[in-house]
């Protein structure tokens, strides 16, 4: 299972990578895993809203379909439009090319509970 | 933290699987694998060269003695009296009131010896239903543990197997079963599966389980092989239009309602277990039926999902799936007969936006009603 140290996770498997005022989000090495193939993503509308928590999307795997939970506060910038021809991208490059969308942040600030690397290893850990 | 695996059956592959890193999950009791790496890439394998399954939580139940035939015939709704020894038959096991106990495959090894081999969640309920019924003159044994089943399915699996086996392949019949050596090893060796392909199914003992599966590994590395976990066999089942028990089947269905009918045997002699209520619903409208949707969205219906007509709910999916071979999200669902008469006609005219739909957590997504199965292999292809 990879967990790269420069991003910062929720406990709902999303992970968050931070560049200025803008957030890049996606699904974690390990929920990939659990979810199996995916097969279509259901991203939020660029210029929508998400709150930090709130469901804001759908990922379809062969036997299942989870909620995406949004990390962070903010105005969605941009989705990932790759996904619509190759959902496989969220199997194959969880933290590359298969990420789901970027969110504008209001004050460029996260909101407090996102974990660390190591603490989401901790998570991952006790729930298996 | 206990370890929630560690409380389930384990099958005489389960290291095997293990090794091979598979995603193990529980089912019906058992450890067993969901997937070895990519459940899509498993599926096509099976569609275009083979796959390889671990099946060994299914239930083998043995019926013997010299009134096993009859105990059968009047056990299950059809009637194994009527098998050939070496052939084999799709049956049902039902409740006095027409209700299906579970949906089984009888093999007739000799005159006076059966195999019915039942699924894993309901092998307790039929070995006991099958105790009960029998008379006298036959003997019921769960022989469950004394078994490991592997299942060799694909366009490839005859190649593979050919120089494995004493067999001739080509003799073996769909639905026969036969005495064989498999790798060295005294199987029996019958041409059945739950895949929509052509492929075999391998009982053997449980320590020759592990041998027998290596050597189908080795001799299936040069033929596209891969090893298929749950969730392939479930996807190529659904595309094959095969009902799963708890999803199309189950005590409150009869076979009638399944579509399943023919499996019934009313014409045959003396009475059996679910007679009456059968030929009641025989007579019967039906109260729903079950058909086969290919959604228009890529959102994938799901069990137990509202089937809209109009928007107003008219049944109920009972197994959906993104569908490998399609590229689209199928299902099978329940509904109203009238319905699925009128959606029939309506997908023949086409075009127009469709009436049909399915309630995807609380969208409706639109859909077509299309002829089961799915998907149907060329022969000899």
């Amino acid at each position: 299972m990879s967990v790269p140290d420069e991003l910062h996770y929720t406990r709902e498997h999303e992970w968050v990578a931070v560049e200025g005022s803008t957030a890049t989000v996606g699904i974690t090495d390990h929920a990939q895993q659990a979810l199996g193939d995916v097969v279509y993503v259901s991203a939020p509308t660029p210029g929508s809203k998400v709150t930090a928590g709130e469901p804001c999307g759908e990922v379809e795997s062969t036997k299942s379909v989870s909620d995406i939970f949004a990390p962070v506060d903010g105005e969605v910038a941009e989705v990932n439009e790759e996904l619509g021809e190759n959902p496989g991208a969220v199997n194959a490059d969880p933290y590359g090319t298969g990420w789901l969308f970027k969110v504008t942040l209001p004050g460029g600030e996260l909101p407090p509970g996102l974990l660390t690397a190591a603490e989401y290893e901790e998570l991952v850990a006790s729930e298996e | 933290m206990t370890d929630p695996h560690a409380l389930l059956r384990r099958t005489p592959l389960t290291s095997v699987h293990e090794r091979l890193g598979a995603t193990l999950t529980g089912f019906a009791g058992w450890l067993m694998p969901l997937r070895y790496g990519s459940e899509t890439a498993e599926h096509n394998a099976v569609r275009t060269a083979a796959g390889l399954f671990d099946l060994s939580h299914m239930g083998e139940i043995m019926v013997t003695g010299p009134g096993a035939a009859a105990a059968l015939d009047y056990a299950l709704v059809g009637q194994p009296s009527t098998l050939a020894p070496g052939r084999a038959r799709y049956t049902m096991i039902c409740a006095p009131d027409g209700g299906i106990l579970d949906d089984l495959i009888v093999y007739r090894l000799a005159d006076a010896e059966f195999l019915v081999v039942a699924n894993a969640a309901n092998t307790d309920v039929v070995a006991k239903a099958l105790t009960d019924r029998a008379g006298a003159g036959a003997q019921v044994a769960d022989r469950t543990d004394e078994y490991a089943l592997i299942a060799l399915q694909g366009p490839n699996a005859t190649s593979i197997l050919t120089p494995l086996t004493n067999a001739d392949l080509g003799a073996v019949k769909y639905y026969a079963s036969y005495p064989a050596t498999v790798a060295g090893r005294d199987i029996l060796l019958a041409r059945t599966g739950y895949t929509g392909e052509d492929g075999f199914e391998l009982f053997t003992a449980p320590q020759d389980a592990e041998p027998i599966w290596a050597a189908l590994t080795e001799a299936g590395a040069g033929h596209g092989l891969l090893p298929a976990g749950l969730s392939a066999r479930d996807t190529l089942r659904l595309e094959a239009g095969m009902p799963l028990y708890g999803n199309e089947l189950g005590p409150d269905l009869t076979p009638f309602d399944a579509g399943l009918g023919r499996v019934v045997k009313l014409d045959k002699p003396g009475d059996f277990v679910g007679r009456a209520a059968l030929e009641e619903r025989a007579a019967a409208t039906p109260r729903r039926e079950l058909v086969g949707l290919v959604s228009r969205s890529r959102r994938v219906p799901r069990h137990g999902y509202d089937v809209l007509w109009d928007e107003a709910a008219c049944g109920t999916v009972t197994s959906g799936a993104p569908s490998p071979t399609l590229g689209r999200p199928i299902a099978m669902a329940y509904v109203e007969p009238g319905v699925a008469h009128e959606a029939r006609q309506a997908t023949r005219d086409g075009g127009e936006p469709s009436r049909l739909a399915v309630d995807i957590r609380g969208n409706a997504e639109p859909a077509d009603l299309v002829p089961l199965p799915f998907y149907r292999r060329t022969p000899n292809s």
